[in-house]
């Protein structure tokens, strides 16, 4: 039975951490048209937010609890940063943003190199996330649970700001048509840049769970970059209901190619299966209709 | 100006080296070569020696130990006269943890600096990517880390492990423990498929049963699923030989299942030290195969450990591949004063029994096939997160890298 629980359960955690880091990418991506392959870092920042906690709140326990928000705020404004500083100048260039953000992650991860060391940080995991609990003959970890808790409520609480939000209701507004909601009195500077912030601040909450799995490491944020994209194109751009079925579908395929075959190969199969997929459904699972006339 | 005194410096190069392949009583045609090759210039007082060590990258977290360590050497050498009386010049390049970037480096350093010998590389890819351009250049490299073996080339110098001085003695020491069963855990490249491959046929030799074997890349970190395959198999011990950080992920997931080094203890080849504390967990009670422990008594361990420290602070621990990599520059001082000169056919053709007393204990040069013979220590980590040596040889093993002395090894099989 465990044959089949154990990929089960632990391609659901594997799904919900990339469900996290693709629903800031999801809002970027499909709002705005930025390829931002920074965003990774944004995991990186979270991780390091976290092991920096520990460091003043000494006591595990709690520290996590305060990493969280830290984490979000900290990868928030790094992205709030990078908005103004540099995309702000790249809106409808896709391929130049994809460029120039490229540059940015290589520089964040020197930069995290410099100022931490190449050599990863321990970060301790907190006494109540410490154990397991024994699911059919797999020993599902606390932290896994906890990792998908945790993209839960951050989908739930990103699906109501969406939704009954003034704000929510802008950035939705401006995702389907850009020009029609500035006509309207938006001020789709604003909300572009409240977006990134949001998008950005996910990221670091999804440093906070990778940081449970390993430490820190300057180059932790290459690892889920590329798999999050593939998770935002297979679900389908401007809607987080394919986000989120492209985020668990490839968690738990890859976690049972792995128990099959190896993790390599496992990679290699869902890229495959991905790619496909796209022949098939260029435009994802779900897309967004809009009378826009862009 | 350049052009012409480098030129001038090749020249004598090409008469000096073509005088000593004269009197040399062979391979004279690869002393021609390296003439024709060489624009080493040994004309100053300083020579230049390339340090090419990944700075960036997957790799940046244990590589900068070694480059560490080399440059404390280097003062040490420099300090006491150089060699030969040329004070070391390093010239150091980052290998970027990319075996591309180590062929491109090292050609860079060899043909373009103009180095007298290359010291670094981490990876066993990124030493298969720096091989061919060190023997067509005929240049000199000094690789300090354990690795899997098979592999002996004239312009390479191996000072870390091969398999029979830490992947064998690891498993006669399992089998002395009355270890019956046995998990494979590994990242997903050449050193730990091939270390495994050893493992299995001497565990088949000595009856212990492979009852697991699971790999993950090197840039993936969660081991949550294949752990629970060892929980499942429930082997009496799990040999490690994961590499880099993904160690970190492999130890979490270890521990959060419930597994502990009291019911199915680890035995690694790569976490020394340096790692050791970076798990964030208590790794005390597991077990690492090394040749070199901090924890090593002597006089020549004790007198490295205060320089290292007193140099990069005294919470700097020192690890194997670090102790490797500065005997590796003291050995190359012994081997050009043996030599009395910095060409690489004159220095292979005295390489035999070139000793150094390192932190090990002493090491010595096989002429043959260019590996040292060092001792094989089994450490098992305490709660300071250093190692409690629990085995030893005994007494320095004669490299081996072919394996040839050991009936049972069969290089065709799957």
């Amino acid at each position: 039975m465990d044959a089949f629980t154990t990929p089960l359960l632990a391609g659901t955690a594997t799904g919900a951490l990339l469900l996290i880091a693709a629903l800031g990418l999801a809002l970027t991506f499909g709002q705005m048209g930025v390829i931002n392959m920074a965003h990774g870092e944004f995991l990186m920042a979270g991780a390091y937010t976290t092991y920096l906690t520990q460091q003043v709140v000494t006591d595990t326990d709690l520290s996590i609890l305060v990493a969280l928000p830290a984490a979000f705020l900290v990868a928030g404004a790094l992205g709030l940063v990078l908005e103004v500083a540099i995309i702000q100048w790249m809106y409808r260039r896709p391929l130049d943003t994809l460029l120039v953000t490229v540059g940015v992650s290589l520089l964040l991860q020197q930069l995290a190199k410099d100022v931490f060391g190449p050599q990863g940080d321990p970060v301790h995991t907190p006494g109540w996330l410490d154990g397991h609990v024994d699911v059919l003959g797999y020993h599902w970890p606390y932290r896994q649970m906890f990792t998908i808790l945790l993209a839960v409520a951050a989908l739930a609480t990103l699906g109501a700001l969406l939704k009954y939000t003034s704000y929510g209701r802008r950035i939705r507004a401006t995702v389907q048509n850009r020009d029609l909601a500035e006509t309207m009195g938006v001020s789709t500077r604003t909300v572009d840049r409240v977006t990134f912030f949001v998008g950005s601040g996910l990221a670091g909450i999804g440093g906070v769970a990778v940081s449970l799995i390993s430490g820190t490491n300057p180059n932790r944020g290459t690892t889920y970059i590329i798999s999050a994209f593939l998770v935002v194109v297979a679900g389908g751009l401007g809607q987080l209901k394919g986000t989120v079925i492209a985020a668990f579908t490839v968690g738990v395929v890859t976690a049972f190619f792995t128990d099959w075959f190896s993790s390599s190969m496992a990679q290699v199969l869902t890229f495959a299966l991905v790619v496909v997929f796209l022949q098939l459904r260029p435009q994802g699972l779900f897309t967004l209709r809009t009378r826009g006339l862009a | 100006m350049f052009l012409s005194r480098s030129r001038l410096a090749s020249g004598t190069a090409l008469a000096l080296a073509a005088a000593l392949s004269l009197s040399a009583c062979g391979g004279s045609k690869s002393g021609e070569a390296s003439a024709s090759a060489s624009c080493v210039d040994t004309s100053g007082d300083t020579i230049k020696l390339g340090f090419l060590n990944s700075t960036s990258g997957a790799m940046a977290i244990s590589e900068q130990t070694v480059r560490d360590s080399l440059s404390l050497a280097t003062e040490q050498i420099n300090a006491a006269g150089g060699i030969l009386g040329k004070k070391i010049e390093p010239v150091v390049e980052d290998g970027a943890s990319d075996p591309a970037v180590f062929a491109e480096k090292i050609q860079k350093l060899l043909t373009g600096d103009c180095v007298a010998a290359v010291f670094g590389g981490w990876t066993s890819a990124s030493r298969k990517a720096m091989l061919p351009v060190v023997e067509s250049d005929n240049g000199l490299l000094f690789y300090p880390v354990q690795y899997e073996g098979l592999e002996a080339s004239k312009n390479i110098y191996y000072t870390g492990a091969t398999t029979n001085q830490q992947i064998i003695p690891a498993m006669d020491f399992l089998k002395s423990k009355g270890v019956k069963t046995l998990f494979l855990a590994g990242s997903d490249y050449v050193f730990p498929r091939t270390a495994n491959k050893i493992i299995k046929q001497y565990a088949a030799k000595l009856g212990i049963k492979i009852v697991g074997e699971e790999y993950v890349p090197l840039d993936d970190d969660d081991w949550t699923t294949q752990v629970a395959k060892i929980v499942a198999a429930k082997p009496d011990f799990v040999f490690n030989t994961i590499n880099g950080s993904s160690n970190v992920g492999f130890i979490k997931a270890y521990y959060e299942q419930g597994l502990s080094p009291k019911t199915t203890p680890i035995i690694s080849v790569s976490i020394a030290e340096e790692e050791a504390p970076a798990m964030g967990k208590d790794v005390t009670g597991q077990f690492a195969a090394w040749n070199y422990f901090e924890s090593v008594k002597s006089p020549a361990n004790a007198a490295f450990i205060k320089a290292f420290q007193d140099k990069y602070g005294a919470d700097r621990p020192t690890s194997d591949p670090m102790e490797a990599a500065y005997t590796s520059l003291y050995l190359y001082k012994n081997l050009v004063e043996k030599a009395d000169s910095f060409d690489v056919d004159k220095i292979n053709g005295v390489a035999d029994g070139v000793a150094f007393d390192a932190p090990e204990g002493k090491v010595t040069i096989d002429g043959e096939n260019h590996h040292i013979a060092k001792t094989a220590l089994i450490g098992r980590i305490n709660s300071d997160n250093q190692f409690d040596v629990v085995w030893s040889s005994g007494k320095p093993i004669e490299p081996d890298p072919f394996l040839k002395g050991y009936a049972w090894w069969d290089p065709s099989a799957k």
